[in-house]
């Protein structure tokens, strides 16, 4: 199935919980609520059409300074001469009101309000197709972002959910036995953060540095 | 007397430090990407067997020179120390790659800015990765320190890294 047909299966068995799809080069992707994600991944599974058997990648964003800055351009301060060629425009490759919704007009990309994005992508061995599934988490007043657990669903969500948990404090709900899996226990706070400062380290042993 | 007594110690260190220095039993702590070169360096390409450097101990008992090989991230530093405790004197440690040297182009919540933060090191070879050449290079100059070692006194300390202002 192609890309727009994908969108268009997805959003016809959840009308409620897509907020917003869009398909760039023939990736297909679909913005769902939260509370729909166990259902709709369980549909993508084992509804014929989809027959989404396979769970590639499950990571999450975090875009809480999103467009807020540029990023510095690579060697700036070094004295090597590396500004982009003239041809590359200058203007911000994310056009649109910063937190802007997809379906306000913004680029694809943006969440929304929401500070994180769980990106899922699946696909189809029988079908060979892909479809990727963005679900906003963590509004300004929640805390503790959560969302539900898929490993369920696929026993390799249970490892990608710990990554996803140690990197970006995101909860997963149902999770067996969310715990730390690069870090090591004691560390504190999630290094992909944006607010984890770059320099922030926590030696094991050895001084700070 | 005690001139004739210096001459022979003298000599006896001398002849040690031949054997020592030819008879390189290595440790590859290896972790990261620098671990093709230095595969690349030991095999019959550059052969370090040359340099009597030919045959590494996977055991820390058994070695005396251990090579630190790829990004240390603080997670792995307390092996790294332990390997290094575990080590019979007379010891020496090569830091291999940049990224042992000084943590290289990281710099970041993971990685540890340099194995002489946490273990004394002899020989830094760096580059990213660095050639077998210079790793040859740097098992000479590693070589030379162990030729020049004496028996009569410790070993001189590893120099100190400057402080950096942050």
């Amino acid at each position: 199935m192609n890309a727009a047909s994908l969108i268009q299966a997805v959003k016809d068995r959840f009308p409620d919980g897509v907020k917003a799809s869009h398909s760039y080069r023939g990736d297909a992707t679909v913005i769902l609520g939260r509370e729909f994600l166990l259902e709709a991944a369980r549909k993508l599974k084992e509804d014929t059409v989809f027959q989404m058997n396979f769970l590639m990648d499950l990571t999450a964003v975090d875009f809480s300074t999103f467009g807020t800055k540029r990023s510095p351009a690579f060697f700036a301060n070094s004295g090597i001469a590396v500004s982009p060629s003239p041809e590359i425009p200058d203007a911000d490759p994310w056009p649109g009101p910063p937190g802007g919704h997809p379906s306000a007009g913004a680029a694809p990309g943006t969440p929304g309000t929401a500070r994180f994005v769980v990106v899922y992508h699946f696909f189809s061995l029988p079908l060979k197709h892909r479809l990727r599934l963005e679900v906003p988490v963590g509004e300004a007043e929640e805390a503790e972002p959560e969302v539900d657990s898929l490993s369920s669903l696929w026993a390799g969500a249970d490892w990608l959910e710990r990554e996803v948990w140690d990197m970006f404090g995101i909860r997963f709900r149902g999770h067996r036995h969310l715990k730390r899996i690069l870090m090591y226990e004691g560390f504190v706070g999630h290094p992909l953060r944006k607010d984890y400062p770059v320099n922030k380290r926590q030696p094991l042993i050895g001084p700070v540095n | 007397m005690s001139d004739h007594a210096g001459f022979f110690t003298s000599r006896l260190d001398e002849a040690i430090g031949w054997a020592r220095k030819f008879s390189i039993f290595q440790y590859p702590f290896v972790t990261a990407c620098c671990g093709m070169e230095y595969m690349a360096t030991a095999c019959s390409h550059y052969d370090v067997d040359r340099f009597g450097a030919g045959l590494p101990r996977f055991s820390p008992r058994q070695a005396d020179v251990l090579f630190v090989v790829g990004t240390i991230s603080h997670k792995i530093a307390p092996v790294l120390v332990r390997i290094y405790e575990q080590m019979a004197e007379p010891k020496w440690v090569v830091s291999f790659g940049v990224c042992t040297c000084t943590g290289g182009f990281y710099d970041n919540y993971a990685t540890v800015m340099g194995i002489d933060t946490i273990i004394p090191v002899d020989v830094y070879i760096p580059g990213c990765p660095p050639r077998p050449e210079y790793v040859l290079d740097g098992l000479v100059k590693l070589q030379a320190k162990i030729q020049s070692q004496r028996s009569s006194g410790q070993r001189p300390p590893p120099e100190v890294r400057p402080e950096f202002e942050r």
